[in-house]
């Protein structure tokens, strides 16, 4: 690892002026840092601003989850189980017990890709890690790669799960940072690859995130997560699907989807939501959806075999949610 | 991110960082990017706590924080602020953990190599109340690989502490 100036600050002032990669659970970074993928030069540890920003509240207005809450300490809280599910499942079906135990809600978010060509400096092209030198995964081993949002410069896909669970319940995002706090929809926080996919976030320097706002949404307890990987734990997702239904009898009301494992970003599938707005919920409806959801895709061999497993996952997310008493 | 090579840091200077392990508190100046596992290993000659991946990947190098299982490969020791339990904290008055016991007494390890690992995380699983089944019991164990594959024997050495764990609790 290369060396780093090491700084902790006790709140969220001090950081944002700090200046530097911020640190928190460190399960990406440290990872990143010892395969000489990120190189921060100061690293400045923001685990004490839990003080302020860890608390996990629910009330008529909806959910706030601090940024300094731990994976683990969001799966389990009980308001979330029981009036969000979705973003209890997107939880707890992510990591190891232990990196649930060490990762934030803020970090979580921001994870980086686990493009194979990104995370090994001996390929010498990637445009996220070196911003032009072309993408070894367009004709490299690319079975996990990305079909929604790629660019002909990165076809890394997003690998997180609870992105999808917050950016299809409307979340919001708040932020500290040098010129003051912000709020933003979560939806616009991630950026696609296009021409730049070393430009994740619209994050500015010194910036900080401190909390998610979801706004309260009663049909959200008929929500889940569905999860399909190569190994039923601890690995991440081929192709996911977060839903939440608002049904009146078996007719969409309305429909929030996200899709993980097969996009660059947190992916909202609003095609698909209007696709199911006043139909009734069936297999046939549900596949015209998926059809819509995956109708952009773009696939480089490897991952020929990913836009109908995303499909045949939103299905199935679909009628296990319309089944769910709730 | 990756920008072009910038003549090579100096090393950095030294943090203070005190660490209390098994009860026992130890005031180091480390290089900040060391680790707490090799805090542990490299500086206190704790080497019950094992490098695998290095990676959060496997599991070996699970040690407790505050009560809670974390990975000590993927934390810097100056950015630890709990007490840490390592495995050569459980056992008490030279009686081992029953976590420890059921290993042995389900042969649950064969090279031994993730054993430290595995009872640790066992440990914090029993307490979290992930023991309610067997398939409860994998999920929350599947942090923690075996390239032996053990791993009939770790389940039922965990079903076996868990009840002992909690007659003690």
């Amino acid at each position: 690892m290369r060396p780093f100036a090491y700084a902790h600050v006790n709140d969220a002032a001090e950081a944002v002026k700090a200046g530097g990669t911020f640190l928190a659970g460190g399960t990406t970074l440290l990872d990143l840092m010892k395969l000489d993928v990120m190189r921060p030069e100061r690293v400045v540890d923001i685990n004490d601003l839990s003080r302020e920003f860890s608390a996990i509240a629910y009330g008529p207005q909806g959910l706030r989850l601090g940024a300094l809450a731990h994976m683990a300490e969001a799966a389990r809280h009980p308001d979330v189980v029981r009036e969000f599910p979705v973003i209890a499942q997107s939880l707890s079906l992510a990591a190891s017990g232990q990196l649930r135990n060490m990762a934030t809600l803020g970090g979580n978010v921001l994870q980086r890709t686990r493009c194979t060509y990104f995370r090994d400096t001996s390929w010498s092209r990637c445009n996220k890690r070196d911003p032009g030198s072309g993408c070894a995964a367009l004709e490299g081993v690319n079975r996990k790669h990305a079909v929604l949002g790629t660019s002909p410069n990165c076809i890394a896909t997003y690998a997180g799960d609870f992105a999808q669970s917050l950016i299809a319940l409307d979340a919001a995002v708040e932020l500290a940072g040098p010129s003051g706090a912000r709020r933003m929809a979560f939806a616009d926080l991630h950026v696609a690859p296009g021409d730049d996919p070393s430009v994740e976030t619209v994050l500015r320097p010194g910036e900080l995130i401190t909390g998610f706002i979801v706004p309260a949404l009663p049909f959200a307890r008929r929500s889940l997560y569905l999860k399909i990987r190569d190994r039923q734990s601890y690995e991440f997702a081929l192709a996911s699907a977060a839903v939440a239904l608002d049904l009146d009898g078996g007719t969409v009301r309305q429909a929030r989807i996200a899709l993980g494992g097969v996009a660059t970003k947190p992916w909202r599938a609003r095609e698909a939501e209007a696709a199911l707005r006043g139909k009734a919920l069936d297999e046939s409806s549900a596949r015209a959806a998926a059809e819509a959801a995956f109708a952009g895709a773009v696939t480089h061999g490897g991952n020929d075999y990913k836009p109908e497993l995303g499909k045949r996952t939103l299905v199935r997310a679909l009628l296990q949610a319309k089944a769910l008493e709730v | 991110m990756a920008t072009a090579e910038a003549a090579p840091p100096a090393t950095p200077a030294a943090v203070p960082v005190t660490l209390n392990v098994n009860g026992k508190s130890h005031a180091l100046a480390l290089d900040p990017r060391t680790t707490l596992l090799d805090a542990l290993r490299e500086h206190l000659d704790l080497t019950g706590s094992k490098k695998g991946c290095d990676h959060g990947q496997c599991g070996a190098c699970t040690v407790l924080v505050d009560g809670r299982r974390i990975l000590s490969c993927l934390t810097l020791a100056a950015a630890v602020r709990g007490p840490v339990t390592t495995i050569e904290g459980l056992a008490q008055n030279g009686n081992l953990h029953p976590m420890q016991q059921a290993f042995i007494d389900h042969d649950a390890f064969q090279c031994g190599y993730c054993t430290p690992g595995q009872i640790m995380s066992a440990v914090a699983c029993v307490r979290e109340g992930h023991v309610r089944s067997d398939d409860e019991i994998r999920e929350y164990m599947s942090g923690n690989l075996c390239r032996c594959a053990a791993y009939p024997n770790i389940l039922a050495a965990i079903k076996d502490a868990a009840p002992r764990m909690l007659d003690k609790a």
